[in-house]
């Protein structure tokens, strides 16, 4: 790492450069050197771990209650956490996070939900930009009155607050966890195809793009191959922010009873089930929170870290 | 400027008719029969038809929806099916617990957000300016939902019995004389219309209610039971604003203007206040419009923890109950609402920058 940095400064120095470096070399030499990304990176990092592997670390099933499983002395819902590294008595069935109140392992539950969190933020990030790409690239390309009814609808879309248009959406749609993912991709959409046709706009009419138009190319090759790559980084950086929003959101819906449905071990419903018990069982509220929260501010971290790296004005920190 | 302003204004009639038409649809597409949501599953068939001529449900769906534009553009939007009542009643009723809320949330944010944002600006890589961001990106990062409940554990069970203790739920507590101020003045009101509307509006906003009739225990109690819903709203535009303003701030403070401004011997408060904050403000008016827009998302959360029947609250509700009459209603409310700030956003501009002239 060091040395690389030295070359580059004596290259630097002398203006001539001998070995090529690319954008993304740069991006990822400069997140590197972010300690807050590289804490996001290591969060992440784990969760995906943890998501990958989590049937052979949970201990229990996360769906199945224990009523029975343990005798002599069957669990009891909502038990406190029982760890016997940590002076819990030997003779009681081991649960890190306790029970939840259809007696099934907080804790497997917990593992289990990293997997359908960072789903939800993956996919509904991925359906969100691809429409949201097709979207503003046809309304910055082709333009005119096309344009004007594309961004108008999105300007509608934007004139709610995000939960709200999601609620309603998944109304329509019926509850459950597909459904509250469509909901909240097509709320995110707007972001995507404004991010999308304002780079679409500013690259149109140079003279490369006409250079190719001249050359005889078709509109999806010079859209795909000239254009569009030109909003790839913007949309890195949204997209990666999009994520810990659309995790939000989706956890929000579940724990109005709008995305997953129980016994589905997903944080935001497991919160919400418990949330009146929060006074007697409050380890039952907390620790979903805390996930939610962690998985979130990776994301963030790492977000706000690509688009540091990726800005060109910071250019003189590589 | 009167130029811009009407130019703008009639810009967003589109966005407004669109408005309309998304929450008519959406109402209409709401899968289940209304008439078997609202009467029940025991309703017969005869029942339902006369519930659904009534109602105007049976006419074409575009006919309805002329009715339907007809009437709000008239300030008509019709009657909740479900509470048999106005909708406008309970727009009155409703209202102003989610204003309440949600202005003491923006309140807080900035109150709390600005200033830790210039303190972490002005003394930027210190410690208060690392743990400032450590907590914006953790405040950015948490559920709405988890927040309220942690909160409402902290300060209502764990520290029950001390001075610290407030109350998880609900507007005032029970047994607080709350006379609305048109009764204690003895204001003589007509019958029906825009002013007993607008008395009544007013007179549940608790707090102005208070203080237009110096009832301080009401203030109290209504300002104890706002506390926790506030911050937990609060907390995510709060980290936003002191996110921004930190940035803006560092901007800012990096501009020749501002060294000449230090090198003419003015004093720190004076560069930092006159010289630096008026220019960071730009892009803060920015995110606090957005962020009003979050506030009243997040609303349904909060209202649905700390027991508050506000919009949010209502507007979900009547959303999983078919209730055309108050998701349309409600929903134009807070689509107008957000054209309008958007709109201050923009004039607010030229205000805070002369360059920025509206054309």
């Amino acid at each position: 790492m060091t040395n690389a940095e030295n070359k580059i400064a004596t290259l630097d120095v002398e203006g001539i450069s001998l070995q090529s470096v690319s954008l993304w070399q740069i991006t990822w030499r400069r997140l590197f050197r972010r300690i807050s990304a590289v804490i996001g990176m290591i969060v992440l990092g784990i969760l995906i771990l943890i998501a990958l592997t989590a049937q052979w670390l949970a201990p229990y099933d996360p769906t199945i209650p224990m009523m029975d499983m343990n005798p002599p002395e069957p669990a009891k819902p909502r038990q406190d956490p029982c760890i016997h590294a940590f002076g819990c008595p030997k003779d009681q069935p081991q649960h890190i996070a306790g029970t939840d109140g259809n007696v099934r392992d907080q804790f497997s539950r917990l593992l289990y939900g990293a997997r359908l969190s960072l789903m939800v933020g993956f996919s509904t990030v991925t359906f969100a930009i691809i429409i949201g790409t097709v979207l503003g690239a046809i309304a910055g390309y082709i333009g005119g009155w096309l344009d004007n009814i594309i961004m108008r609808f999105m300007d509608v879309l934007l004139a709610f607050p995000s939960l709200l248009l999601a609620i309603a959406i998944v109304t329509v749609l019926g509850p459950g966890l597909i459904n509250a993912l469509l909901a909240i991709g097509i709320v995110s959409i707007p972001s995507y195809a404004r991010v999308v046709r304002a780079s679409v706009l500013s690259v149109r009419e140079m003279d490369y793009v006409s250079a190719s138009r001249a050359l005889g190319g078709d509109m999806t090759q010079i859209l795909f191959r000239r254009i569009l790559p030109n909003a790839l980084t913007p949309l890195i950086v949204q997209g990666t922010l999009g994520i810990a929003t659309a995790i939000l959101d989706a956890a929000a819906l579940s724990f109005l009873g709008l995305g997953a449905q129980p016994p589905t071990p997903e944080w935001g419903s497991m919160l919400g089930a418990e949330r009146n018990q929060v006074f007697t069982a409050p380890h039952l509220v907390f620790l979903p929170g805390i996930a939610i929260a962690l998985t979130v501010l990776a994301f963030n971290l790492l977000g706000d870290g690509l688009r540091d790296a990726l800005d060109p004005r910071l250019a003189h920190i590589s | 400027m009167t130029q811009y302003l009407l130019r703008r204004i009639l810009a967003s009639i589109p966005v407004l008719f669109g408005i309309l038409l998304v929450t008519f649809i959406i109402a209409r597409v709401i899968p289940g029969d209304p008439c078997r949501a609202i009467l029940g599953e025991k309703a017969t068939a005869a029942v339902c038809d006369r519930f659904i001529r009534e109602k105007g449900l049976d006419k074409p769906i575009t006919q309805q929806f002329v009715i339907y534009m007809g009437e709000v553009l008239r300030g008509d939007f019709g009657n909740s099916i479900r509470f048999s009542l106005p909708v406008t009643r309970l727009l009155i009723e409703r209202l102003p617990t989610t204003i309440e809320l949600s202005f003491s949330a923006l309140l807080v944010s900035l109150l709390v957000g600005i200033p830790l944002g210039v303190i972490s600006a002005v003394k930027h890589n210190s410690l208060i300016d690392v743990l400032t961001m450590l907590w914006a990106n953790m405040g950015v990062s948490m559920p709405v939902f988890w927040l309220g409940l942690m909160l409402a554990y902290v300060f209502s069970l764990l520290l029950k019995d001390t001075p610290f203790w407030l109350p998880p739920s609900g507007r005032v507590s029970a047994g607080i004389p709350s006379a609305p101020f048109y009764k204690v003045w003895d204001l003589t009101m007509p019958e029906s219309g825009f002013v007993p509307a607008l008395y009544e509006f007013v007179g549940r906003l608790n707090i102005l209610n208070a203080l237009l009739t110096s009832n301080w225990e009401l203030l109290k109690d209504a300002i104890k039971h706002l506390i926790l819903p506030a911050v937990a709203l609060g907390t995510i535009p709060m980290a936003l604003i002191a996110r921004m303003t930190r940035s803006a701030m560092l901007d800012v403070l990096g501009q020749d203007y501002i060294r000449t401004a230090r090198a003419k011997g003015l004093r720190q408060r004076v560069v930092v206040m006159k010289h630096a904050f008026r220019n960071a403000l730009l892009p803060l008016v920015t995110i606090i419009g957005l962020s009003l827009g979050g506030l009243l998302g997040g609303a349904v959360l909060t209202e649905t923890i700390f027991g508050l029947s506000g919009v949010g609250r209502i507007l979900y509700e009547a959303i999983t109950a078919r209730d055309y009459g108050i998701v349309q209603a409600f929903t134009v409310v807070i689509a107008v609402f957000f054209v309008v700030i958007n709109l201050l956003v923009d004039i607010s501009y030229s205000y805070l920058d002369p360059r920025i002239r509206l054309e």
